[in-house]
């Protein structure tokens, strides 16, 4: 869509968009070519700039157990608790938009738990979820040893899975509810004066029209799970127990800065990237049929 | 709706009940550890009903993990972001919108590319750049020979250097350079009416005059909206301030939780834990149930 009317002094409008370029070009244009420039060489320990290795750094990356224990585990994290997030938040968003008494409260409280910083609520899951104090460690009591993130990796995974999943159904609540309220009551009312039920309804009526959205959100569930995941691994695992949280964002951090391989670690900066453009790529697909459907 | 579904309504009620327990019971739980003495809270079970120790344990907090400087510092910092985006991308939107000059499609896609990649998966180079903000430019300048001409020239040696680590800009600038907002005005200045453009000009208004005079109003929603979620965003930030605040003074409260992890082998002191989450979930949490009509419409509209 353009504007029929515009204004002629073009010098004044490059103007408007300056400070902008100015920002995207100091902070996100030279940073990423300088990626693509590192993850092709490699710096030497002691000065004396940087040597052109071409793709040894992805080779050695790509060679390195770790590095898929890492993908393995970012895969396993952003499969269940996307899962999770979005199968919670549909039922909620969908009980909901059925709009009985006391659904207003619902409406408000189910969209908290996004306004929390994904590091504040990982403390808290520390908490709740230690085999010592807190809640977990009643199971512990009837069942000696059933819980331990600090020890047991499949323990430490799912406390990160469920931390994170908490904070995301208030986020795909708050989507879904809006896809549900979009839909024309009339749509709705007519399909019950033909005598389907409420759960016809569902499956008929509501959900071939929010399947955008679920898109849509599967989309975002996934690439924020890359990137809003590592405050919650910082806080509640560090990684561990044996690196079986050491998800990619997280061994990007520790390999760069802890680790003071830049190379290394903008090799994998490069992959993850890859990965996340050809996920939005993905989305765009999906925008593209959502603006058919309406 | 129309029909008597009296099990389903029952099932609907318990349902959502359980999801509400859920929702609210970490912030619950937080809030009843933050009340208890070192004892109790290692109790298993815990005691559900508050104890007496919380304003002591909020004391403790805020002295051990310095909140009133971090604080502010969260402060600074999501203001500086929401009023950044604020302004930067209602100018952008202009230009992008409003004005049709060469390049102007090559413009809207080098802004929109930046929506792909976040902050995260590009923090190593990043840093790098922050530490040094021209250095881009020294290096455009060494490149094309520019520098060896102003040297010879001038017999200036040109060095550009000016290092953003511990500082307010380096904290929130890098986390402007996104175009979320920019795409938010721009499908609410596709909708202003062509005749008011038209009328504003008959008047002999200019494109500065009609910016400020108009359309800046016109767009208040717009920008309690975006506002409203930058803020937010910018307050739970944690990778980014955590690598350039290496000094203290500028670290925010979100990096400080790491410094109220009970320690292993020492004592497990969880209630200070949780009244110093407490606080920093606070504010947060304030601003989502104040702002909650501009949050809700905020997210869904920056995000599609």
């Amino acid at each position: 869509m353009e504007k029929r009317v515009t204004f002629s002094r073009w010098t004044i409008g490059i103007l408007f968009a300056v400070p902008q370029l100015l920002l995207i070009f100091t902070f996100f244009y030279w940073p990423a070519g300088q990626a693509v420039y590192w993850s092709l060489t490699l710096q030497q320990p002691w000065g004396g700039g940087n040597i052109w290795v071409g793709l040894d750094n992805f080779r050695s990356i790509l060679s390195n157990a770790d590095y898929w224990n890492s993908i393995s585990a970012s895969l396993i994290f952003a499969g269940i608790s996307t899962g999770l997030a979005m199968f919670i938040a549909l039922v909620l968003a969908a009980l909901t938009d059925r709009q009985l008494a006391g659904s207003r409260l619902y409406r408000v409280v189910l969209i908290w738990p996004y306004g929390i910083a994904a590091p504040a609520l990982a403390l808290a899951f520390r908490f709740i979820l230690a085999p010592e104090a807190g809640f977990m460690a009643v199971v512990n009591q009837v069942w000696p040893g059933f819980w331990d993130p600090g020890l047991d990796g499949a323990d430490a995974m799912a406390s990160i899975i469920v931390a994170f999943s908490w904070k995301y159904v208030g986020y795909n609540f708050i989507f879904f509810l809006a896809a549900f309220q979009a839909i024309p009551r009339s749509l709705i009312e007519a399909a019950a004066m033909d005598g389907s039920g409420v759960i016809r309804r569902f499956w008929d009526i509501q959900f071939p029209l929010i399947t955008p959205t679920i898109f849509f959100l599967l989309v975002i569930n996934i690439t924020e799970s890359f990137q809003d995941s590592f405050g919650i691994v910082d806080i509640m695992t560090s990684g561990g127990p044996a690196n079986a949280t050491n998800l990619m964002v997280y061994k990007i951090y520790s390999d760069g800065f802890k680790g003071l391989d830049y190379s290394g670690a903008a090799a994998q900066s490069i992959i993850l990237m890859m990965l996340i453009i050809v996920l939005t790529i993905f989305q765009f697909r999906f925008i593209e049929r959502r603006v058919h459907y309406r | 709706m129309v029909e008597r579904t009296p099990f389903l309504n029952f099932f609907t009620h318990v349902i959502l009940f359980v999801g509400f327990v859920f929702c609210i019971a970490p912030f619950v739980i937080v809030a009843i550890a933050a009340s208890h003495n070192l004892k109790d809270v290692n109790d298993v079970p815990m005691s559900l009903l508050p104890g007496s120790d919380f304003w002591v344990n909020i004391k403790t907090a805020w002295a051990t993990a310095d909140l009133g400087p971090k604080l502010l510092n969260s402060f600074i910092m999501a203001t500086g972001v929401a009023a950044g985006k604020v302004i930067i991308s209602a100018l952008t939107a202009f230009s992008i919108v409003y004005f049709r000059y060469p390049g102007r499609t090559f413009i809207f896609w080098l802004i929109f590319v930046t929506l792909m990649l976040p902050l995260e998966v590009r923090i190593v180079p990043t840093y790098a750049v922050v530490a040094n903000v021209l250095e881009p430019y020294q290096t455009i300048m060494d490149l094309t020979g520019l520098s060896w001409l102003i040297e010879k020239v001038s017999g200036v040696h040109v060095a550009l250097n000016l290092g953003m680590l511990n500082s307010y800009p380096g904290l929130i600038l890098p986390l402007i350079a996104t175009a979320t907002g920019t795409f938010l005005y721009r499908q609410f200045f596709l909708t202003v009416p062509d005749e008011l453009t038209e009328a504003a000009r008959m008047d002999g208004a200019g494109p500065l005059r009609f910016f400020i005079d108009i359309l800046l109003p016109l767009s208040r929603n717009n920008m309690a909206a975006l506002g409203t979620i930058m803020f937010l965003w910018a307050w739970n930030q944690y990778l980014w301030p955590l690598l350039i605040t290496t000094d203290q003074s500028h670290a925010t409260a979100v990096t400080e939780l790491k410094q109220l992890i009970p320690n292993v082998g020492g004592a497990p002191e969880w209630h200070i834990a949780m009244a110093g989450t407490l606080i920093i979930m606070l504010p947060p949490l304030v601003v989502v149930v104040l702002m909650q009509r501009w949050f809700v419409r905020g997210l869904i509209a920056t995000e599609k």
